[in-house]
């Protein structure tokens, strides 16, 4: 009866934060929707003169997949911790803050990517130049992990709280700041032809920081939560 | 327990019926000197200090400004230090200050916008602009929010007090990052930012009110927070013994 | 104060003075019993009497009040608890969406097995092989509480802290339950469990703590 390592306990907790997500799929497309739907409705607002949609798109991506991100976040320790299945991981023999970590990784590829993976296509709609895709692209990929690692704080801090997706927006939105600044702003710069790289690297860096940093106050966060 | 890592004096003020005495005694002191030092401070700022050569008496609203905007940090800095003592030591009275410092701080962090808008309509000829300092004061107002609707939407007071303090200690690592992505995002966006504030700008008969000032709003918030900490304590340790007495006292 | 040391640390599990309060409004202590090896240990007390705190302040959920808890001579920490200390509580802790097998595998992953024990042999004695796969949510209730009893069968761990585990349950499943705490005695684990007393435990050597609300 030896205890299994981390290693083990992460493939098996990777497969049933897959397997559920498989299991629900048609949850996963709303958020895709709605980010569809957000960014058709600008045009429509706004009248398509391509150069003005050209000029906001870069923003309004990342706002929308932001907003695409939040319902997801706020559930996301909500069903572990009223099912029970929060104390089976805390009282298990494996380091918490990794767990949490990969957690918050699957979260992140079932809940995000797919928003990445149609952005192009959103991009396209908005009349982002072809050539600031690829920066377009690597912000989101730095950006949404950040998000996600910041937003599981917070889900971990409401999740037994009384049910509310606007006190998880109030939140999040001061520590989205910077995240949407450095993310957007390293598109406007591809745009204007100015240097990207910059804005990039502190997203990096600052997911770096988060990446050894949140698991560790998320893990604090579940053990207030189970006290409920 | 783990209270024992605490000095001795530390250990005896945290007591809850301690404190309560100790608060309710300093708190006149504390607040009669903070009206006194207000009321020279205003005089001195409206009255005695010179008219600025560029702005015109316009600028005088930074006697009410500058000391809120010094108090909103003061504040969070506050919060944030009985955040890291309720997580660490589980103190009560800590949990108790860290939630009382946040809707005190979230008014001077209000009163802060407010008066930098009605700065801004002279000056800028809006009420409101993107500056990099202002943006960083609106986020600053949302921290406290959250930190408030958090503390609220949580049905155990203590347990709530402690997810507060978490979300607050989360909050002052990303204060300086917000403050940095302000600054940039403004330089991205704007060129050059509007700076009036030098201190080696200030002449010496604009900067003893704002020092008066300064010091007055200290002493009113501490004030503040000891008063709204005794009703805090009140409730959470209404079931105490010593808190029943108190009421049934002051029923008599 | 224990007369003689020894002895306190051959004690599996030893618990002193525990106290809770609710907002200091005192839920339960204070309380001191010992459960040893080969033991069962069973709480009684009315719906609202505390039983389901205790169980969590033993976890390390909730913090105690005052008192202290031992494990094998050792504060119980998380980190002494974990892997050592099995819990089931009022939440059955699997998933809907999942198949008892797929629960069972990812308790499995992140505990361990005890000797001897493999997913299908749990299944098998919890009475649910035949619905290992099927989703937990197309099973009823006393085939969920089943799929969630079955960690007990499969899972290493010398200390069972059961919350209600008769919950739910039929004759049939009280008798599983029983005989899942006889063997887990018989291999030299110690059970602690609650119940309101409606149903009578088997084991007439059991230990039994009527935890009394502090009036």
């Amino acid at each position: 009866m030896s205890t299994p390592s981390a290693g083990a306990a992460c493939r098996a907790l990777l497969r049933r934060e897959f397997t559920l997500a498989w299991r629900r799929r048609g949850e996963m497309l709303l958020p895709l929707l709605y980010a569809v739907i957000v960014t058709t409705l600008f045009p429509f607002a706004l009248g398509p003169d391509a150069a003005l949609l050209a000029r906001i798109s870069g923003g309004v991506l990342l706002v929308t997949v932001l907003l695409a991100m939040l319902p997801a976040l706020e559930s996301m320790f909500r069903g572990d911790l009223e099912d029970g299945s929060l104390e089976q991981l805390l009282l298990a023999p494996q380091p918490l803050a990794l767990l949490v970590l990969v957690r918050v990784l699957a979260h992140w590829a079932t809940a995000a990517l797919p928003l990445i993976v149609v952005a192009p296509l959103l991009a396209l709609l908005l009349k982002l130049p072809a050539d600031v895709l690829p920066v377009l692209l690597a912000a989101l990929l730095l950006a949404t992990p950040l998000l996600a690692l910041l937003g599981a704080i917070l889900s971990a801090l409401t999740a037994g709280a009384r049910r509310s997706a606007i006190l998880l927006a109030l939140m999040l939105l001061p520590l989205a700041v910077p995240v949407v600044i450095f993310a957007a702003g390293a598109v406007a710069a591809a745009q204007a032809g100015l240097p990207y790289l910059a804005p990039l690297l502190w997203l990096g860096a600052a997911l770096v920081l988060a990446l050894a940093l949140a698991p560790f106050a998320c893990a604090a966060a579940l053990r207030i939560a189970v006290e409920a | 327990m783990s209270r024992s890592y605490l000095p001795h004096w530390m250990h005896l003020l945290g007591s809850p019926p301690t404190f309560y005495r100790f608060a309710g005694a300093l708190r006149p002191w504390l607040l009669a000197s903070s009206l006194v030092l207000a009321a020279v401070g205003i005089y001195g700022g409206l009255v005695l200090a010179p008219t600025d050569y560029q702005q015109g008496d316009a600028y005088r609203i930074i006697f009410i400004h500058v000391p809120c905007a010094w108090m909103s940090l003061f504040a969070y800095a506050c919060m944030a230090v009985a955040a890291l003592a309720a997580m660490v030591w589980r103190v009560k009275l800590a949990e108790v200050i860290a939630m009382e410092c946040a809707p005190v701080g979230a008014a001077f962090t209000l009163v802060t916008l407010i008066t930098g808008s009605l700065w801004g309509r002279p000056m800028w000829g809006t009420w409101w602009t993107w500056d990099a300092r202002l943006t960083s004061e609106l986020v600053l107002l949302f921290l406290f929010l959250g930190v408030i609707g958090l503390f609220n939407a949580i049905e155990d007071r203590r347990r709530a007090a402690r997810a507060a303090s978490l979300l607050a200690l989360v909050g002052i690592v990303n204060l300086p990052i917000v403050h940095y992505s302000v600054v940039w995002w403004n330089t991205l966006h704007q060129g050059s930012t509007v700076n009036f504030l030098g201190p080696s700008k200030i002449a010496p008969g604009m900067l003893w009110p704002l020092l008066l000032m300064a010091l007055a709003t200290h002493l009113y918030f501490f004030a503040s927070v000891l008063n709204r900490a005794r009703v805090g304590l009140l409730e959470v340790e209404g079931g105490k013994e010593w808190a029943r007495t108190l009421v049934m006292e002051s029923a008599r | 104060m224990n007369h003689d040391p020894a002895r306190a640390d051959a004690v599996l599990f030893c618990v002193r003075g525990l106290a809770f309060a609710r907002n200091d409004e005192p839920v339960f202590g204070p309380l001191d019993f010992t459960l040893d090896r080969g033991e069962t240990l069973l709480v009684e007390g009315d719906n609202g009497s505390g039983k389901t705190t205790l169980l969590r302040v033993l976890t390390g959920t909730l913090a105690a009040s005052a008192g202290d808890i031992r494990f094998d001579g050792r504060v119980a920490t998380h980190e002494v608890l974990a892997g050592r200390a099995l819990f089931l509580g009022h939440h059955p802790g699997v998933k809907n969406d999942l198949s008892p097998r797929e629960n069972l595998a990812f308790l499995a992953g992140l505990y361990g097995t005890h000797e001897g024990a493999s997913i299908e042999s749990a299944l098998r004695e919890v009475d649910l092989a035949i619905y290992a796969d099927t989703p937990l949510r197309l099973l009823s209730a006393g085939q969920k509480k089943r799929a969630a009893l079955a960690r007990l069968a499969l899972l290493p761990g010398d200390l069972w802290l059961l919350d209600e585990p008769y919950a739910n349950l039929d004759r049939h499943g009280i008798e599983l339950v029983n005989a899942l705490v006889a063997a887990h005695i018989a291999r030299g684990g110690a059970t602690l469990l609650t119940s309101h007393g409606a149903v009578r435990f088997a084991d007439p050597d059991a230990r039994h703590v009527r935890l009394a609300l502090s009036l």
